[in-house]
């Protein structure tokens, strides 16, 4: 018995603390190390901010190089397949477009009026817009975020909204020097404060980790509300992060507490991340 | 003169291949789901490591096991260094049934294989929820695990085939 435990202990302190002929540390110390390491990260210390912005800075760029034949093999792939369904495509974009046309002259008239009742109460809302490139849009099953070749050296701030177009995408969780780090919509960890119309109902999208979202935290059920007709999520702004009125997705006819996103995460190639400034003039 | 710097060429190539492919997936992230079927994910890094430090440790260094873990880190973007630890108690498993084994076997390993991974996820998903209090999805960490373990075989296949023409070409 005590022999087979003297094995044990052998065995263990040999794993822990001997080292092969080409290993230049023991993996006892590259424990702590790691260790030290996920302490020290948690920690706002300039030096150990600037470390880490080094760090980011650095595995971004590699890590965008590295994947850049993946990147290409994907890009003719899908291109390939956007060729071999250019006529089904075309026919649905020209419905599209009938459809679209029509609602354009209602959305001006709504706009000019919007502007109006905002003059009446003496509140502007200015935002700016800056075009970024996606460097990295990895999917990992843990994590959906991607990373942006903009950052603190363009006047990117924490919590900016990120738009696809006219969709939203996600918010800025990290921002380094040249680069920064979007969470998506579809990210379990995303919450986003909406308004669902035209029900004018508040609520919260929160991410599921899959390609569509879930609504949450409404005031009260609105499933017998929606009588087939299309419930589009708007950003509410109640945060004052993000600004009002930026589509986010529609609910789902199956599951009316399911959200679609309107935006594809894994086709995004430019984005703009918008700032906001809401001014009040009285 | 032409076929030595040939045989040295691709001596490098070979002894160089788990390193490479490690920081290759570290730095693409990749997880061969190309299909993209809903769910489907494993760990490759987790299988690399597990075969090289192993099988044959002189070809996978403690040290680019710390950096890549870093690396893993920064790109998925959670807290940096507990991929690392991750890493290294992969190491630290199979450095102990090195030691403890006399005839290695391949059902033993496959065995060994799940219960390090489980371990280590379970130990990874604790810090990410409790500690830094980041919302998972644990189904996903379970079949990504589950895929994890039985894609090794096939890696196995394909790692001492390698493994193979590294010992034999340094023998040679």
């Amino acid at each position: 018995m005590a022999t087979s435990r003297d094995d044990f202990v052998i065995a263990f302190r040999s794993a822990f603390l001997k080292k092969k002929d080409k290993q230049k540390f023991s993996l006892l110390t590259l424990l702590f190390l790691s260790i030290l390491v996920i302490i020290l990260s948690n920690y706002n210390f300039k030096v150990i901010q600037l470390i880490k912005i080094g760090i980011n800075e650095f595995t971004y760029r590699a890590s965008f190089l590295i994947s850049t034949p993946e990147n290409k093999i994907q890009k003719i792939n899908s291109q390939i397949k956007d060729h071999l369904k250019v006529y089904d495509n075309y026919k649905n974009l020209e419905l599209e477009l009938e459809k679209l046309k029509q609602k354009k002259l209602t959305n001006n008239f709504l706009k000019m009026e919007n502007e109006k009742l905002r003059d009446l109460i003496n509140e502007s809302i200015n935002s700016n817009e800056i075009l970024a490139r996606v460097l990295i849009d990895k999917e990992s099953p843990f994590l959906r975020s991607i990373i942006l070749n903009k950052g603190t050296k363009d006047k990117l701030k924490i919590g900016m909204a990120v738009v696809d177009e006219v969709h939203l995408v996600g918010k800025v969780i990290e921002v380094n020097f040249t680069n920064s780090r979007v969470l998506l919509l579809s990210d379990l960890n995303s919450k986003i404060p909406v308004v669902l119309e035209p029900i004018g109902m508040q609520a919260v999208v929160s991410g599921t980790g899959g390609t569509n979202g879930k609504i949450q935290y409404t005031k009260e059920e609105y499933s017998d509300d929606i009588n087939n007709q299309e419930i589009i999520a708007y950003t509410s702004g109640l945060g004052g992060l993000f600004k009002p009125g930026l589509p986010v997705g529609k609910i789902s006819r199956i599951n009316p507490h399911e959200i679609v996103f309107f935006s594809d995460f894994k086709q995004l190639e430019y984005v703009k991340i918008i700032s906001l400034n809401i001014e009040d003039n009285n | 003169m032409s076929s030595l710097n040939k045989n040295s060429l691709s001596n490098i190539i070979f002894s160089y291949f788990p390193i490479g492919m490690l920081f290759l997936s570290v730095f693409n992230d990749f997880d061969f789901n190309y299909l993209k079927i809903e769910y489907f994910s494993f760990n490759f890094a987790h299988i690399l490591i597990f075969f090289w430090t192993l099988k044959n440790p002189d070809h996978l260094g403690y040290v680019s096991i710390f950096l890549a873990g870093i690396i893993n880190d920064v790109i998925i973007g959670m807290p940096i260094g507990i991929s690392s630890f991750c890493y290294l108690l992969i190491c630290t498993a199979t450095a102990y049934i090195r030691n403890i084994t006399l005839s290695p076997n391949f059902i033993n390993d496959w065995l060994s294989f799940l219960f390090i991974i489980l371990l280590i996820n379970s130990i990874l998903v604790s810090i990410l929820d409790l500690i830094f209090l980041i919302e998972i999805d644990y189904l996903k960490y379970l079949i990504n695990t589950g895929f994890t373990f039985l894609l090794y075989p096939i890696f196995f296949f394909f790692f001492n085939f390698i493994n193979q023409k590294i010992s034999f070409r340094l023998n040679d």
